[in-house]
């Protein structure tokens, strides 16, 4: 594979309402960002791709068509990815092919979700011509799943309490996290109001707007800078209805997440990954993923969260920026994981870098937990 | 550099309204076919790729719906863009080129029918500056149909010579609406949409689905699959706002010609994704080729799937390699108000 690195990271502040930025606003305010602290010049760049969850979140069709000015897409070409939840994954995987492929030197790629435009449960479920209406919303489209573990992993209640109190107390680290709660704690997550069993209010991701933006790069243009380089990235995708499929345990993740290791020569993720980001927009997605992705044995996940080895000073530490529970614009959120594992290799990460972090892991999910997209980065080429 | 070609196109017979058929009935037919096409099976995909749009649908994750069309369970890598499918092709010729896959399924469906396709398509503009004006894309058009007259670069006679090409050579392609094709008197007498376009001038709203696969040199011979070469294939876009802009010219088109060095004088066959007759007129300047040849197939004006045309100009254009009728094509995609996105493809036989 063709070296690529990610040289710059660009984030917005998250917040619920964004009413002080439009959209090109909003997306120029992490693309500005990414642009400089790579060090690259508006001419630098080869190529733009765009990424987020569906149109109907701001009611605006391919925004990236009228965004091209505002994106700095004009006279360049533009690519719009649209792949679910895991879209801000996938988007920067799609930018970083643009580099492995050799046929270009710098790309920048940016997510965005201004969600406070419109009604995301509202988006979500829409009446569908000849198909029986669904109307969930995400939370109650995955709390069967939850249960579903809960029954064969036989783990206690509290532990989605603790996955929300630490991803929140990591979020008061990060001053770009849209949830701030200083003095969150068991009690306050187990005294919220239940929305769909077993996820209480605070087990849930918030709505946010956000753009995260990154400049990737080959070798020549990264060469001299601090860079976060791809040492393996894949998707993976299985149908919502294809017979056989676990959703609690999807294949497609494992098999994503087998082949990001293999890429990287990772045999052991417990021991050789230092930290990761992963999609956790509700609670229970901790113990879950921490199983799927092979760091702990079936069934045993929620024993790492329970023992704190998740926790920023644990021995696999999870979401140390916050995680999706802590700022959840759709479309961006997987990019800001990919974005964060790169923060954290490149020694940027602030208040919640961990120590001497020099490989992370990048992840994300979507639609009926069906699609996957992961990268490993490290900071040695 | 790896030598990628096409080596399978299908495409439904395109209709005015497919009625209750859904998203799977519409892709699984297109994928069905390719892969007998090419003695290929689903396990032999590497990477598959769709282009599509939610707002056709008038639901989110219409892609999503798509994707029960295909073998997807032991599960596979797929992506898909919010665009048409020639979009999808370019990222599996990425992917190829990087090593990720050696085959590649790229498809592409769209089902204008259940709305108001002009005023849909509105939502694409700016939704601060422009959008609250509501012109809908037929009033779009006819500004830049406007602007090429008031250049003089354009005359009413044009226009019909690409409505009669279009109707025409539809009649030779099995899968292409039936249009009108009417007298130079009826023609003048048509129905104004928004001047100077009449309801001739407009591509029928269309439903239907296309899907092709590319594959490296090696897969071909591997399969023993005869491959159109992908010889060059790049995009580009323009300026959102179109008072920045020249409507005159398409830059993105011209800027790519430049960069593929390509002489237009040996391109035996040319297929635009042209939705209006003034947009043929447009494309047959800057192809340097007479309004008479551009489209063999009959174009967009005969059928025009939404998210799928763009693919289907590469497609009818390999089509015409692939039976040996020419030897190098040029096909046209775009995107976005008055020709804003524009991707090129460049394909050659092996003399």
């Amino acid at each position: 594979m063709i070296p690529a690195a990610v040289i710059g990271i660009g984030q917005t502040k998250y917040d619920s309402k964004r009413r002080d930025v439009s959209m090109p606003g909003l997306i120029r305010e992490a693309i500005d960002k990414a642009i400089i602290q790579a060090g690259v010049e508006w001419q630098d760049i080869d190529a733009v791709v765009l990424g987020k969850a569906p149109d109907m979140f701001e009611g605006v069709m391919m925004p990236e068509l009228f965004l091209a000015d505002a994106i700095g897409a004009y006279n360049k070409p533009l690519l719009r990815v649209h792949t679910a939840g895991s879209v801000g994954g996938s988007t920067a995987i799609m930018a970083a092919t643009h580099i492995t492929s050799g046929q270009y030197k710098c790309v920048l790629t940016v997510s965005f979700e201004k969600q406070s435009e419109s009604n995301a449960t509202w988006a979500l479920s829409p009446k569908y011509p000849y198909t029986p209406h669904i109307n969930a919303g995400a939370g109650g489209y995955f709390a069967p799943y939850m249960r579903e573990y809960i029954r064969r992993s036989k783990a206690p209640e509290h532990i989605g309490w603790q996955v929300a109190v630490k991803d929140r107390r990591n979020a008061n680290l990060n001053p770009l996290a849209h949830l701030q709660i200083p003095n969150i704690d068991l009690e306050m997550v187990k005294n919220t109001p239940m929305l769909w069993e077993p996820l209480r209010y605070l087990e849930s991701c918030p709505s946010s707007d956000g753009a995260c933006a990154l400049v990737i790069a080959s070798k020549e243009v990264a060469k001299g800078k601090n860079a976060a380089w791809i040492k393996g990235m894949s998707i993976r995708s299985e149908g919502t209805l294809s017979a056989g499929r676990d959703e609690v345990n999807p294949l497609a993740g494992q098999m994503c997440a087998k082949d990001i290791y293999s890429q990287a020569g990772i045999t052991n993720p417990l021991k050789e990954i230092d930290c990761a980001e992963i999609y956790v927009p509700f609670s229970w997605y901790e113990p879950m993923w921490l199983e799927n992705l092979g760091f702990a044995e079936l069934n045993q996940g929620w024993k790492f969260t329970d023992s704190g080895k998740t926790e920023l000073s644990g021995e696999i530490p999870f979401n140390m920026s916050g995680g999706v529970l802590s700022s959840n614009p759709i479309g961006a959120s997987g990019m800001i994981r990919f974005g964060e594992a790169a923060l954290q290799v490149m020694g940027l990460a602030g208040e919640h870098q961990v120590d001497n972090a020099n490989v992370a892991m990048g992840h994300a999910y979507g639609g009926a937990a069906q699609f996957f997209a992961m990268w490993i980065v490290s900071s040695h080429q | 550099m790896k030598r990628i070609g096409i080596v399978g196109y299908s495409q439904n017979k395109i209709k005015r309204d497919a009625g209750s058929a859904n998203e799977v009935e519409l892709i699984m037919p297109v994928v069905h076919k390719v892969l007998e096409t090419t003695n290929l099976t689903q396990s032999h995909i590497d990477f598959t790729c769709s282009g599509s749009c939610d707002y056709l649908q008038g639901a989110a994750f219409a892609f999503v719906e798509g994707l029960n069309a295909i073998q997807t369970y032991p599960p596979i890598k797929e992506s898909h863009v919010e665009m048409d499918a020639a979009w999808a092709l370019y990222e599996s010729y990425l992917r190829i080129l990087s090593g990720e896959a050696e085959i590649a399924l790229v498809y592409g469906f769209g089902k204008s029918s259940p709305g108001n396709l002009d005023q849909i398509m509105s939502l694409q503009l700016d939704p601060y500056y422009v959008a609250p004006l509501s012109p809908d894309r037929v009033n779009l058009a006819g500004l830049q149909a406007n602007s090429m007259m008031k250049a003089g670069i354009l005359t009413r006679e044009e226009m019909y010579l690409a409505i009669s090409a279009a109707s025409r050579n539809g009649l030779n392609n099995p899968n292409a609406i039936k249009i009108d094709n009417p007298s130079w008197d009826e023609y003048l007498m048509g129905e104004i949409v928004s001047s100077p376009l009449t309801k001739f001038d407009c591509s029928p709203v269309s439903d239907g689905a296309s899907a092709m696969i590319i594959a490296t040199e090696d897969a071909c011979e591997k399969f023993n699959l005869s491959p159109v070469w992908i010889d060059k294939i790049g995009h580009q876009v323009d300026s959102a706002n179109l008072g920045f802009r020249d409507l005159t010219q398409v830059k993105p088109v011209s800027d790519l010609l430049e960069k593929f060095k390509i002489d237009l004088s040996s391109i035996d066959v040319i297929e635009s994704h042209t939705q209006f007759s003034h947009e043929v007129v447009l494309l047959s300047k800057i192809f340097n080729c007479s309004i008479e040849e551009i489209n063999p197939s009959g174009g967009p004006l005969v059928g025009n799937v939404m998210m799928a045309a763009g693919l289907d100009a590469i497609g009818h254009t390999f089509e015409k390699l692939q039976n040996h009728s020419a030897k190098t094509g040029l096909a046209h995609a775009a995107s976005g108000p008055c020709l804003q996105q524009n991707l090129l493809a460049y394909l050659r036989c092996d003399s």
